[in-house]
C-alpha cells in the first residue's frame, strides 16, 4: 500500500513536470493560433491516430497482465507483458519516421528552414520536439522497466503474493498513455 | 558533579556495524536516516560556510565601489553566492538533515518509508552538488546570470549554464524524493496511538513540505530543461526572435521559486514549535492552529509567484491578484507567531541557547515578513523591486529566519545527536555577535534600497557609501558570530560533557531513546496516549 | 489510524475490454470532432473534453482509482488544481495584457 501510495506521489509531480510544457503550449497557442493550426496541418494524422491506437491498447494489455498475475497466471502475464513492451517499441519506432520525415524536411529545432517559417510555428515545433520527445524518453524508460518486471514474472519473484512493482509499473505506463492522450490532438487536430 | 569526558563517546548509531571494510562505504551505503541525516548535515554545514564566504567577499568588494573585484567576477560572485546557498543548503536544509534524523523517532517508526530511496535521495544531492560547483572550475566561466537564470541572457551568456542548470535539476530530483518519502512516512507510519493531532509540530511541517516539494519542484526541473534545450539546441521558448516570451520564463521560474522559500522556511517553524514548548515548559498554545496554518502557507504561497515580477510587463489584473493573495498569506504566518508568542507568555522561560536563537527567529522573521508586505504592495514594488530593499527583506526571512532556526536545531538537538552537551557560555557569546551583527548588516540595506541603491551592482554613486561600509562592517561581526557558534559546536563534539537522554525536559518522542540513538531506533515500538505537549497536564499530576 | 486504501476488487476481463471499446470510441469521435468541424470554433475545446473524457476511463479502470480510498481521489485533485491555478494564473498576465 505504501509502495502505491509513493507511486501515485510520483506520478502528481510527472503532472507538474508534463504541466509545465502544457502551460507554455496554451500560452502560445493561444497568442499564435493560425500559426499552430499551420504547423498542425503538417503532421501525419494517420501515424498520430495509429499510435494512440498502439498506446492505448498496451494499456489494456498491462492491465489485463497484472490481472493475471493476481490469479496466479504467470505465463499469461508475461505473454500479455510482452505484448505491452512490443508496442511500446512499435510507438518509439513510428515515432522515430514522423521525426526523420520532418528532419528531412528542414524542420529542427534552430533549423534554417524552421526559422524562416512563422514566429508561432518556430514555436508549434519546438513544442512538437521537445513534448513529444520528452514523452517517448518516458515510453523508452516505460518499455525497459516493463521488461524488468517480465523478468521477474518468469522467475516467479512477481506472483499473486507479491505484485505491488507490477501494479506500480503499470500505473506508470497508464500515465504515459494519458500524457500521450493529451498531445494526440493538441499536436495532431488542432487545424 | 560535571565530568569532562574525553574519550569518544559516540556509540549509537555510529558504532560500526561490520558490514563493509571502509567506514566510508558503511556510511555512504547506509539506509538508516539517522546516518543520512548526519552525512547530510555536514554536507550542509561545508556548503554553508563556502557561501558566506562568497557573501564576506561581496560585502568586502562593496566597501569601495570597484576596488576589489570586476564587473564580471562580482557577477559570478553573486550567483554563486545564490545558488550554493539556495540549492546546496537552504532548501535541502532542514528537512534533509533534521527531517531525517528525526521524523522517523518524533513518529514513532523505525525509518521513513523508503529507505533506498532516501539514500537515494542522497546520492542525488552529492551529484547535483559536485556538478554545480564544478560549473565554477571547467573550462570556460562561472556563471554569472544570478541564481535566477533568467532568460533569454541564460540563453546567451558564453558561462557555464547548461552544467550549472544539469546540476540544479539532480538536486531538484533529489528533493522530490525526499518530500515524497516524508509525506509517505507520515502517512503509513505513525505509531498506534499517535493520531494526526497528537503528532508534534515538526512533522506537520515536513508534512506541508513535502507536498510543496512534490507539486512545484517538477516545474524548476522543466523550466531548467528549456535554459539547456535553449542553449543546446536554439529551442527559443523565451526568445522574442522566434516568437517566444521572456516574462514566459519569469513565470516557470517563479511558480517553483516562491513556494520553494516555503520549503525552507516551514520546516523552520517546526523547529521554533518545537523548542518554545520545551523553554516555556507550556503547551504549544492553538496547537492546531498551528498544524493547520502550515498547510495553509503552504497552499495560499503556491499561488503568490507573481509578486517576483511586478515590473516585468505583466497585466495589471495579473498584478493586483498576486498582490491580493500575497498579503494573505501574512495570515497563517502571523497565526503561528501569535501563538508562539501566547506560548512564551507566563511560562516558566530557561533561556538556553535553543530559545535564544528561537526568539531572535520571531524577531528577524517578523521584521522580513512585515517588510514583505511592503514590497507586496504594487506602488511601493515599482520603486523597490531590483533594490538592496529587497535583499535585505529574503536576507532577514532566509537567514534571520531559517538560518537562525537551524543554528536553534543545532544546538536543541545537538546531545541528542552528538551524545555531548555544548558550552552554554560560548553559544551566547556566538549568538550576541551573529544578532549584532546581523541586524547591521542586513537592516542598513533597507535604507539603502529606500535611497535607491540597486542590487547586484558591483559599483555605485558616493552617497551611498556610508551605508555600504556600515553594512560590510556588520558583516564582519557577523563573521566572527558564526565562527565562535560553530568553534564552540566543534570542539564540544569532542571536549563536551557527556549528555544525559533529556538534557532539555522535553516531551517529544527523541527525548526517551539515549543520546545519540541506537541504529533501531525504537526497542518497542511505542502506544501514543497523549499529545505532544503535555506540561499542564503533567504540572497537575 | 491509516487512511484507506481498500484492496483491489478484481476487475474482470470484461470490464476491462469493454472500457478499451470506449476509449477507441471516443478516439473516434475526437477524429470527427476535429475533421468534421462538428462544433465549429469549439473543435479544440471539444477535443480537449474528450481527451478528459479517456483520460478518466484510464484514470478510473485502468489505473483503479474508482476503487481506491478518498484521499489518493482527493491528492490527485489537489495535484490538478494546482496545475490548473499555475496555468490560470499565467493566462490572466498573458490575456489581459
Amino acid at each position: 500500500m505504501g509502495k502505491k501510495m509513493g507511486m501515485w506521489f510520483f506520478l502528481f509531480t510527472e503532472i507538474l513536470f508534463f504541466g509545465g510544457m502544457f502551460l507554455l503550449y496554451s500560452i502560445y497557442r493561444y497568442k499564435y493560433s493560425q500559426d499552430f493550426h499551420s504547423g498542425a496541418a503538417e503532421e501525419n494524422i494517420i501515424l498520430g491516430t495509429v499510435n494512440t491506437v498502439i498506446l492505448l491498447t498496451s494499456s489494456l494489455m498491462i492491465a489485463l497482465a497484472i490481472a493475471a498475475v493476481k490469479k496466479g497466471k504467470n505465463i499469461l502475464s508475461s505473454q500479455l507483458q510482452l505484448a505491452t513492451i512490443l508496442m511500446g517499441v512499435a510507438f518509439l519506432v513510428i515515432k522515430y519516421f514522423e521525426w526523420t520525415a520532418k528532419i528531412d524536411m528542414g524542420i529542427y529545432p534552430n533549423s534554417p528552414v524552421l526559422l524562416k517559417l512563422a514566429k508561432g510555428e518556430i514555436l508549434f515545433f519546438g513544442l512538437y520536439y521537445v513534448m513529444t520527445g520528452l514523452h517517448g524518453l518516458h515510453v523508452l524508460v516505460g518499455v525497459v522497466v516493463i521488461s524488468f518486471m517480465l523478468y521477474f514474472t518468469r522467475r516467479e519473484t512477481i506472483n499473486l503474493e507479491n505484485y505491488a512493482r507490477l501494479e506500480n509499473t503499470g500505473l506508470y505506463w497508464h500515465f504515459v498513455d494519458i500524457v500521450w492522450i493529451y498531445l494526440y490532438p493538441l499536436f495532431y487536430l488542432v487545424t | 558533579m560535571t565530568l569532562r569526558n574525553e574519550t569518544p563517546v559516540a556509540a549509537g548509531f555510529y558504532e560500526r556495524t561490520g558490514k563493509y571494510r571502509w567506514i566510508i562505504a558503511e556510511w555512504m551505503m547506509s539506509t538508516d536516516h539517522k546516518r543520512i541525516g548526519v552525512m547530510y548535515l555536514m554536507a550542509l554545514l561545508s556548503f554553508f560556510s563556502v557561501g558566506v564566504v562568497l557573501g564576506f567577499t561581496i560585502r568586502l568588494s562593496l566597501l569601495s565601489p570597484g576596488w576589489l573585484v570586476g564587473q564580471q567576477t562580482y557577477n559570478e560572485l553573486f550567483t554563486l553566492h545564490g545558488i550554493i546557498q539556495i540549492f546546496l543548503f537552504i532548501i535541502p536544509g532542514i528537512p534533509v538533515a533534521f527531517g531525517n534524523i528525526f521524523l522517523p523517532i518524533l513518529i514513532g517508526a523505525q525509518d521513513v518509508a523508503f529507505p533506498r530511496i532516501n539514500r537515494l535521495s542522497w546520492w542525488l544531492y552529492v551529484t547535483g552538488a559536485v556538478i554545480v560547483l564544478l560549473s565554477i572550475f571547467i573550462k570556460g566561466s562561472p556563471p554569472d546570470t544570478g541564481w535566477t537564470f533568467y532568460a533569454p541572457y541564460s540563453i546567451r551568456t558564453p558561462a557555464n549554464i547548461s552544467i550549472a542548470v544539469m546540476g540544479v535539476f539532480v538536486l531538484g530530483f533529489s528533493s522530490i524524493l525526499t518530500g515524497l518519502n516524508f509525506v509517505t512516512t507520515i502517512h503509513r507510519l505513525r505509531a498506534p496511538g499517535m493520531s494526526w493531532f497528537r503528532m508534534p509540530a515538526f512533522p506537520w511541517t515536513l508534512y506541508a513540505t513535502g507536498w510543496v516539494q512534490m507539486l512545484a519542484t517538477p516545474v524548476l526541473a522543466i523550466t531548467l530543461l528549456f535554459i539547456f534545450l535553449g542553449r543546446f539546441f536554439g529551442v527559443g521558448f523565451f526568445d522574442p526572435t522566434k516568437g517566444g516570451d521572456p516574462i514566459l520564463y519569469e513565470h516557470l521560474f517563479w511558480m517553483y521559486s516562491h513556494p520553494a522559500v516555503y520549503i525552507m522556511v516551514l520546516p523552520a517553524m517546526g523547529i521554533i514549535s518545537e523548542i518554545v514548548p520545551v523553554f516555556s515548559r507550556r503547551s504549544l498554545f492553538g496547537y492546531v492552529a498551528v498544524c493547520m496554518s502550515a498547510l495553509g502557507i503552504a497552499v495560499v504561497g503556491y499561488a503568490v509567484w507573481g509578486h517576483h515580477m511586478f515590473t516585468s510587463g505583466m497585466s495589471d489584473t495579473a498584478r493586483v491578484i498576486f498582490s491580493f493573495v500575497s498579503f494573505l498569506v501574512a495570515v497563517p504566518s502571523g497565526v503561528k507567531i501569535f501563538n508562539w508568542v501566547s506560548t512564551l507568555y507566563k511560562g516558566s522561560i530557561e533561556t538556553d541557547a535553543p530559545l535564544l536563537f528561537a526568539l531572535s527567529f520571531i524577531f528577524l522573521f517578523s521584521i522580513g515578513g512585515l517588510t514583505g508586505l511592503i514590497i507586496g504592495s504594487l506602488a511601493p514594488n515599482l520603486h523597490l523591486h531590483g533594490t538592496y530593499f529587497i535583499v535585505g527583506h529574503f536576507h532577514y526571512v532566509m537567514f534571520g529566519g531559517a538560518g537562525f532556526a537551524i543554528i536553534a536545531g543545532l544546538h536543541y538537538w545537538f546531545p541528542k545527536i552528538t551524545g555531548r552537551m555544548y558550552s552554554e557560555k560560548f553559544a551566547k557569546i556566538g549568538w550576541l555577535n551573529l544578532f549584532v551583527g546581523f541586524n547591521i548588516l542586513y537592516f542598513s540595506m533597507f535604507i539603502l534600497g529606500f535611497q535607491g541603491m540597486p542590487r547586484r551592482y558591483f559599483d555605485y554613486p558616493p552617497q551611498y557609501h556610508t551605508n555600504h561600509v556600515i553594512s560590510t562592517m556588520g558583516s564582519w561581526f557577523l563573521a566572527i558570530g558564526l565562527i565562535i557558534i560553530f568553534a564552540n559546536l566543534i570542539r564540544s563534539i569532542f571536549k563536551g560533557e557527556k549528555a544525559p537522554a533529556n538534557p532539555w525536559g522535553g516531551k517529544t518522542l527523541e527525548w526517551t531513546l539515549p543520546s545519540p540513538p541506537s541504529h533501531e531506533n525504537f526497542r518497542e515500538i511505542p502506544v501514543i496516549t497523549r499529545g505532544p505537549y503535555p506540561y499542564e497536564e503533567e504540572a497537575r499530576l | 489510524m491509516k487512511e484507506k486504501f481498500t484492496e483491489d476488487q478484481a476487475v474482470t476481463t470484461g470490464t476491462y475490454t469493454a472500457v478499451w471499446l470506449a476509449l477507441l470510441l471516443l478516439l473516434a469521435s475526437t477524429i470527427a470532432v476535429a475533421k468534421l468541424r462538428l462544433l465549429a470554433q469549439f473543435s479544440v475545446l471539444g477535443s480537449l473534453l474528450i481527451a478528459c473524457a479517456k483520460a478518466g476511463l484510464v484514470l478510473a479502470f485502468f489505473m483503479h482509482l474508482k476503487y481506491e480510498g478518498r484521499f489518493l481521489k482527493v491528492m490527485l485533485t489537489v495535484a490538478i488544481a494546482a496545475l490548473t491555478l499555475l496555468i490560470g494564473l499565467t493566462f490572466v498576465d498573458v490575456w489581459l495584457r
